[in-house]
């Protein structure tokens, strides 16, 4: 019993901090139509960050600054952000799936520094030897993980209620407007470059929290973990959630983790012995599946937008949603 | 006279050897509905673009109020008076009519990452303020009821309605139609056309560019007319209406008899 809940506490930790990333990206996609793809980049950045800023010092790379692990944090998710920035400014004149394959290219080319870059971070071997924060008072059994999850779950609520009145507010109109039609939104005075760029890094830098709450909880990071599907789980996420509507995004990330998880084990129990040996392919295979039937029957998402936010103009109907619509 | 709202001064646009636009000047009175009417290709969708800033002018200077505009960037038009619709509506679709134009006013304090946040109650007053205007204003354009509406649901005509919405928002001293009466039904031209008057009554100068010659006949004046880029006729609609080079242009005069 004790292990179904410990592993139940690992698994909601897991979620929750992939929700946080969901959350980052509906801001960049759901609101702005930003096509990101290369979350990965920005996930890994904080991931990184944090670990070569509040860890131990390590032979071989850099890092042993040892910080206060919340500026340890906040470091991370600025080197992410900046990132971001420099990503955004360059990218600034793409759309659609222009701007996916450059930051798809950006991503895989943060992978192959990661890996490569030794000196700075630990090559193939990734940076290891961090000692998570409170350990000495908490142990590192199940209660630090329980403490862990907790925090976790607040930073995550934290996120969303940030992002949700983001939506309702007249920021919120503006980055959909840009979604909706730079042209038009440009005839009215509105300047989308400026905005794009904001709703880009902050997007990136809500991801790198995620990204540094991941290795914190492992306290390790490697090239790994920056690997391209990590893009693809979070924008399955996203889209199985209902992009544009944060809740659906964070719910979204509970179930393509679960269905991610539970798919490992079920192939590891049931699949001939043959087809064992590719269950990470089968994975893959399954989670483009997923993204590519929600796209043909319910692009909406499971949790579609709401389409009137915050202003309902006291007309017939309660609440219009993007059923039908896309 | 008063200084005109809108001049151009030897306006010419380029696409590489093709000439768009050759050489027009022309001055828009304040308070005028003006028309600007030619056959197709004769340079009036990318003079207007020139004048809505999408196009900088390859060569010549656009003065707006006063203003050297010739290079103004489109989002700095709003602010400086002057509104557009375009020719096929661009609504913003998966949000509803009211936040349409509840987005236009210029300078809201909400539009900040972190306002949101940190100034609550004033962007709550804020926008009590520019709900009451947008429904106003949406009640002048007879799309009231639709206010909650997605705006991709509502029908072509409507969606023109709800342009001039959005631009009314901004208060502009010169709105910039682009083919208003194009695809729209009958019944809703009318409504269109009443507000233009009712606006011009009010005081604001529009110019319109329209295919329609019966409309621009009957609700503009003064009339300009472009051919292969060149203004060919400036005048009144009667004038207009029997004019020998008006005439042919748009009904294509054998070139050498």
């Amino acid at each position: 019993m004790i292990g179904v809940i410990s592993y139940l506490v690992f698994f909601a930790t897991v979620a929750a901090i992939l929700g946080i990333a969901v959350l980052g990206l509906n801001l960049q996609w759901g609101n702005t139509g930003l096509f990101n793809g290369g979350v990965v980049a920005s996930f890994g950045a904080g991931a990184y960050g944090t670990l070569i800023l509040g860890g131990t010092p390590q032979e071989g790379h850099l890092g042993g600054f040892e910080l206060f692990y919340p500026l340890a944090l906040l470091g991370g998710m600025a080197f992410s952000g900046v990132l971001a920035w420099v990503v955004g400014k360059l990218t600034l004149r793409l759309r659609h799936d222009y701007l996916a394959i450059a930051t798809f290219g950006v991503a895989v080319a943060f992978e192959n520094v990661m890996r490569n870059a030794t000196s700075v971070t630990g090559g193939a071997q990734g940076i290891r030897g961090f000692e998570r924060p409170l350990r000495d008072f908490l142990g590192s059994g199940f209660a630090y993980n329980l403490v862990f999850l907790i925090a976790v779950v607040v930073v995550l609520a934290g996120v969303y209620v940030f992002l949700e009145r983001l939506t309702v507010s007249p920021f919120g109109r503006l980055l959909r407007a840009i979604r909706e039609d730079e042209t038009a939104a440009r005839s009215l005075g509105k300047a989308p470059d400026k905005l794009r760029l904001t709703a880009f890094v902050t997007g990136s830098v809500i991801i790198g929290l995620a990204g540094g709450l991941y290795s914190t909880f492992y306290a390790f990071v490697s090239p790994q973990d920056v690997l391209p599907i990590l893009t693809f789980q979070i924008w399955a996420m996203l889209i199985v959630g209902g992009a544009g509507n944060n809740k659906g995004a964070m719910a979204g990330a509970f179930l393509i983790w679960g269905a991610w998880t539970f798919s490992g084990w079920a192939l590891s129990r049931f699949a001939p012995i043959e087809a064992q040996l590719y269950t990470g392919s089968i994975q893959f295979v399954l989670i483009g599946m997923v993204i590519v039937g929600m796209l043909l029957w319910r692009p909406q998402g499971l949790f579609p937008e709401r389409l009137v936010v915050s202003q309902p103009g006291g007309g017939s109907r309660e609440k219009t949603q993007a059923e039908g619509l896309t | 006279m008063a200084e005109p709202l809108l001049k151009l001064t030897d306006v010419s646009r380029y696409f590489g050897d093709f000439v768009a636009v050759d050489g027009v000047s022309l001055e828009i009175r304040s308070g005028s509905i003006t028309g600007l009417i030619g056959p197709n290709g004769a340079g009036k969708s990318t003079l207007f673009n020139v004048i809505a800033g999408d196009l900088p002018p390859s060569v010549g200077r656009v003065l707006f109020n006063g203003q050297d505009i010739s290079t103004l960037a489109p989002e700095r038009r709003f602010a400086a008076g002057l509104g557009r619709t375009f020719q096929i509506p661009r609504p913003f679709k998966r949000m509803s009519v009211l936040e349409n134009v509840m987005l236009a006013p210029l300078g809201q304090s909400g539009e900040g990452l972190f306002a949101p946040v940190f100034s609550r109650a004033r962007i709550r007053e804020e926008e009590a303020a520019i709900r009451k205007r947008a429904l106003e204003i949406l009640d002048f354009v007879t799309l009231r009821a639709l206010a909650d509406q997605p705006a991709g649901n509502i029908s072509g005509g409507q969606m023109k309605l709800l342009e001039l919405a959005r631009v009314l928002m901004g208060d502009p001293k010169l709105i910039l139609l682009d083919e208003p009466a194009a695809g729209v039904n009958p019944a809703l031209t009318e409504v269109l056309i009443d507000k233009i008057e009712e606006l011009n009554r009010e005081g604001k100068t529009f110019l319109i560019i329209e295919h329609d010659m019966d409309f621009v006949m009957r609700h503009c004046d003064p009339v300009i007319a472009l051919a292969e880029g060149r203004v060919v006729f400036e005048g009144s609609a009667t004038a207009a209406q029997s004019n020998p080079v008006l005439l042919d242009a748009y009904l294509g005069a054998p070139v050498d008899a």
